[in-house]
Order: C-alpha cells, then structure tokens, then sequence
C-alpha cells in the first residue's frame, strides 16, 4: 500500500472512536451518489467539493488523507484546494469522532439557559475529559470507550428552546443538565 | 379554521408562519396543494418578470436576513444588458447568534419557500438556484432534497414549468459549520467549493459579479417566502401591513431572561418593546428585572432597559422615547443606535454580568472570524483575551479601555461586515455598562503578568535567573 503524500499534512490520530468506522474505501453504489451529486454543479465541478467531503464523512466518519486526494482526483483539483476546505470548515474532522458526536450549543441564549452545566454533566456521564481540548484545534474530545464525544457548536439556531444540542442527525431541545442521562440513555442500548 | 398545537398570541399575523404548528399539517406536497399551495406560482408564470419585480418593489419588503435592504431593488442590480447566467440563491445559513426563525419555515413548511424561489427565480431569470443550507440542520436538507423531488414531479420545478417555457433547477447545498458563510459573498465562495472569505464590494456586489462571476441573486428565506405572498396580495396590498418604509410582517425570535420566550410573526412596526417583551414574552421570570436586550441578533448594538434615547424624525423634530416604547420596525431601532437585524431578541435580567454576556459574544467572533483580514483575525482574538482575563478577574481599569480600542480598531477596515458584527457588541456593552465592568477590575492586576511566558520574562529583566 502506498503511503499518501498528505498524511503528514492532516492532523489525523487514532482516536477510541476510530474502531466504529470503516476505512475509507470507494464502492460502485459510493460513488454513483458521487456522480449524481456533481451533477447538480453543471457550471463547476469545483463547487461539489464540499458535498462530496459530506458524503465520505457520514460514511467514514472522518476525512483520511486518502479520501481527501480521492475527492481533489474525483473534481481535478490539486490535493491543497481540498484540503484547505477540510481545515477550514469547523464541520469536517481529521479524526474519528465517538460513534454518537455530541455538539452542545455554546452561544448566549443557550448558554445562559444552561449549556456549560449540559456539557459538564454528559462529560461526566461519559467520562469524557476536555481538558485537552479547545476550540481552534481541538474540539473533539472522545470517551473511553469510543461510544461519544463532545463538541462544543456555535449558534444552532434554536435560541427559543435553550439549551440544545446535535447528536450525530437528531437534534434535541430543552435539554438542561438534568436531563443529560436520559438523552444519552437514547443511545445507549442503541448498538 | 386552522388551529395550532401551540396557538399563535393574538397579537400575532401569521403569514410566513401560517402552517408552523399546525394541526394535521405536514411537509408533503399533497397537504401544500390542498391549502391551495402553488397557485401564486401559476399566477405568477402569467405575468412579465418585470411585473413582478414591480410588484416586489411596491410591496416595500426590506431583506429579513439582517441588513433590511429593499429587496425588489435588489433584483433591479443585475446589469441590464447582462447576457451571462443568472443565479438565485436562498441564504439558509442561520447562524446569527439569537436568529431562530428560517428554521421552522424549512422543516415544516418547505414548498412555501420552494414557490417563492421559483417566482423569484421567474422574476430575475435564473435558470439555477441554490439553497444553500447551514450544516447543522441535517434533517431539514432531507425534508427540502424531498420537497423539490415532489414539485419536479408536479411541474413546479424543471422543464417547462406548468407550461409556460420557463426552466428552473433547484438544488440543496450544505454549509460545513461557518458562520461567516451567511456573509452574501463569503457564501458564494462557498458554493464555488472554496474556503469562504468574502469578497470585496465593489466591485463583487453578486448582483453583477456573483457566483463563477456572473450576476446572482442572494436572498434570505423569510425574503423569499414574503414573495409569493406579495404575488397573491398585490403589492400594494401588502404594503399596507406594517408601516410606511417597514411593511409586511417579520418573524421575532425571543430567547433569553423572559417567562415565555419563542417565535412571534408580527406586522413590522406595530408592536412595542414593552408589549413585546410583557403581553407575548409574559414579562421577566419572577423576582427579576429586565436590565438588557440585543434587539436584532448579536451584532446588532445592546439596549439597555431604562435607556431613553433622542430621536430625528423624517421631518427633522427631535423627541425623547423610551426603551420600552419603542416600535419594532428597522428605522426607529436603527434611530436608537442599533439595528433590526434578523429579528433575533435576546433579553437578559438583572441576574447577568455583562462581562459575562461579552466574553461569550467574544468567544463566538473569535471563534468565527475567517482570517482572511488582519484587523478582524487579530482584533477579535484580543477581545477574547481581554474579556477572558475581566470575567477570570485579572483585569486592570485599563483593560477596558483598551478592549475598547481593540473594537474601534476593527470596525470600518474590513473586507465585509465581520468586522463590525464582532466590534459592535463591545462597543456598546463597554459604552452602556462601562462602570460595571471596570467595578470588575482591580488596579493591581496591572501589575500581574498574563500568563506564564511573560511572568518568566519579568523575573529575567529583573535579573533573576530562571
């Protein structure tokens, strides 16, 4: 196997998340959804970038190297231009999330509805330490067990209902500290 | 007679937010159809483009994304002997701290916003339009993905729309998590597959110079949805809703210190702070007194609550009005030294340190800037640092000041209104309770080094050896 060029370049690790999500690997049916999705950009190709990085990450869970030259050959872009988008956008990971990817809303409305006290008990719950995390370049940080992480977002545009939160898809509202355990006791039986 | 899970306050007129909470709707083209959904479309592919731009112009519909622009005008832009592409794209970023509103149109009312970018789309000739939609609101990128397949299939989108020759195209294109992709250029950056930093204006104003350069057309989703109903009132008709220079009616998101925060659709200008915030909001939660609102999302200036501001009329007179008593439209807010905005409210009580609320303001901007100019990059970086230290309570007298000077150095002397959107919030809070965030601070702690480099520093100028 090949090492590729950006390995160096991405801030990829391990993480205890990693073993929940395949290895980046391109199938026919993968990529016919690639397909049809450059097909909405008939004026550029370029602009599909971002879908496409959308794609691979809900399947893969995080952007490799790998799949980032996959997607810079797929569009004809150099490496870089792909790249630079991944290292950008606070939406794309270079690393596995926890199977659940807990984003708690961190904004003023949520905030003063109790956001911090939300993130402090899930963290406690799941043993999760963000003490090494902060919110440039690491804003991640994953359990023990690979099950969840955390994450705090900026603004999720749900001020009227705060605190609220983003697990993976599902989005939940009113969630204050109190009731931390049953939102993760949503996930915790799922397998 | 329609009738909600959660009823509307009578104070309210819902238009947009008609189907929002209903009983017994859903997001199928079918229910839309049988509430008649559609038929401002087909009345529309029977007039002259022009006409509804006309229409549009008339109504007086000023952007409800958060700089109140007239939104017929804007159309208007594109360069008269324009022979490149035209392009539509639906801001549905919503990502303005306090903004809560886009949402519900799009997760539960998708082909009202669907019709009005068609009519949109007819009016300025766009053939291809974007909805571009803010990462985190996976679930309403399906529901829409969905509703534009429903409507290809009905001949509302596509080939030869219901007959009348006119092809559109509508496609979903997901954000990644940017706040500055709300920005009108930095979005089209976006969309092009790039990183998004804005573009500067002018000469970039989308209108002539837009997405891969040709013209584009970048409206909110509430601004679009108020176009169909503009179809189907008449302009003129509309404009009596609200009043004059701020018709129609605009979604208000409450959040924050009040008994009942949520959405309320209101005629612009009709309702008071004071009703706003007591009659639909029930008051402050008990034992507590308002002290502070954002008027209009984050950026927007803070208000204090027994603030009494001095105002010009149109004809010049000048009259005193108090925070209470004043209207919810764009000009008297703008009058107040603060701005409309997205119509994102955000109370807070007695029980809050403003040093508290900037810091988290702080954090956000820093968090959010895009780097691409030195001013903003930096400066909100230092106003992060400067906050954090007044909150953590290392801040000297000066701090302040220079926090200030920080904004004043940001503001004005960037590529896009990042810079002022993150200076803004300082230069108020610092201007209306500046005696309470120096009562934070302690002349000492100018003494204090700010962290462990430059502690290590001090010991060797003072020649003791590490």
């Amino acid at each position: 196997m090949s090492v590729s060029p950006l390995q160096d370049s991405i801030a990829s690790h391990e993480t205890p998340g990693t073993k929940f999500f395949p290895p980046f690997e391109m199938t026919p049916e993968l990529e016919a959804e690639i397909d049809e999705r450059i097909t909405h950009y008939p004026d550029s190709k370029r602009s599909a970038t971002l879908p496409l990085l959308h794609i691979i990450q809900h399947k893969f869970g995080y952007l490799s190297a790998k799949s980032i030259e996959w997607v810079a050959k797929k569009l004809e872009l150099e490496p870089i231009k792909v790249l630079e988008v991944v290292t950008f956008y606070p939406g794309f990971r270079q690393s596995a999330p926890g199977k659940f990817h807990i984003r708690v809303c961190r904004t003023l409305s949520c905030a003063m509805g109790g956001s911090g006290e939300l993130m402090d008990r899930i963290c406690e719950l799941t043993g999760i330490d963000r003490s090494q995390s902060d919110s440039h370049h690491h804003p991640i940080a994953v359990s023990p067990c690979g099950r969840f992480s955390v994450e705090f977002a900026e603004c999720l545009a749900s001020c009227g209902t705060a605190p609220v939160c983003l697990v993976n898809d599902d989005f939940h509202e009113g969630v204050t500290a109190e009731k931390a355990e049953e939102l993760l006791g949503k996930y915790k039986e799922e397998n | 007679m329609i009738t909600y899970s959660k009823p509307p306050h009578p104070r309210e007129h819902r238009l947009i937010f008609k189907n929002v909470d209903r009983q017994g709707w859903d997001t199928s083209i079918d229910c839309y159809l049988q509430d008649g959904g559609y038929e401002d479309l087909k009345k529309a592919l029977g007039m002259e483009p022009k006409d509804i731009t006309g229409e549009v112009k008339k109504s007086g519909l000023r952007g409800r994304g958060g700089a109140g622009f007239p939104t017929g005008m804007k159309w208007t832009f594109i360069p008269p002997n324009n022979t490149k592409p035209v392009y539509l794209i639906c801001n549905c970023d919503e990502s303005e701290p306090g903004t809560f509103k886009d949402r519900y149109i799009v997760h539960q009312d998708p082909h009202q916003l669907i019709e009005g970018m068609v009519i949109s789309c007819f009016a300025v000739g766009a053939k291809i339009a974007y909805i571009y939609v803010r990462e985190e609101f996976p679930q309403a990128a399906e529901i829409l993905e969905k509703a534009i397949e429903d409507a290809r299939e009905k001949n509302f989108v596509g080939k030869n729309v219901q007959g009348s020759g006119f092809d559109v195209e509508i496609y979903v294109h997901r954000g990644a998590g940017a706040y500055i992709c709300g920005e009108e250029t930095g979005l089209i950056e976006s969309l092009e597959g790039k990183r998004p930093y804005p573009r500067i204006k002018p000469p970039y104003f989308p209108a002539a110079l837009g997405l891969y350069m040709c013209p584009t057309i970048v409206n909110n989703v509430e601004s679009l949805c108020h176009v169909k109903h503009i179809i189907r009132m008449g302009g003129d008709e509309y404009a009596k809703l609200g009043v004059p220079r701020n018709t129609g009616t605009r979604i208000i998101g409450v959040s924050g210190d009040v008994k009942k925060p949520g959405y309320f659709e209101i005629e612009v200008g009709k309702l008071t702070m004071r009703e706003l915030l007591y009659e639909l909001c029930g008051g402050p939660k008990d034992g507590r007194e308002f002290k502070a609102v954002i008027p209009g999302g984050s950026s927007s200036k803070i208000l204090r609550c027994d603030e009494t501001f001095k105002i010009k009329g149109p004809d010049g007179s000048e009259r005193s009005l108090d925070f209470m008593d004043i209207p919810l439209d764009f000009d008297t807010l703008a009058a107040c030294g603060s701005m409309a905005g997205s119509g994102g409210v955000i109370v807070m009580d007695d029980s809050r340190k403003m040093s508290w609320v900037l810091n988290n303001l702080n954090s956000f901007y820093a968090h959010e800037s895009c780097g691409q100019c030195t001013p903003c990059r930096e400066g909100s970086m230092w106003m992060k640092k400067i906050s954090d230290r007044i909150v953590d309570g290392d801040a000297s007298p000066e701090d302040v000041e220079t926090l200030e000077s920080v904004a004043y150095q940001i503001d004005g002397k960037t590529v896009c209104a990042f810079g002022e959107a993150s200076s803004w919030p300082v230069e108020a809070i610092i201007a209306k309770f500046r005696e309470e965030l120096v009562a934070e601070t302690d002349p000492k702690n100018a003494e204090k080094p700010h962290n462990a480099e430059s502690a290590a520093q001090r010991k060797f100028l003072a020649g003791e050896s590490a």
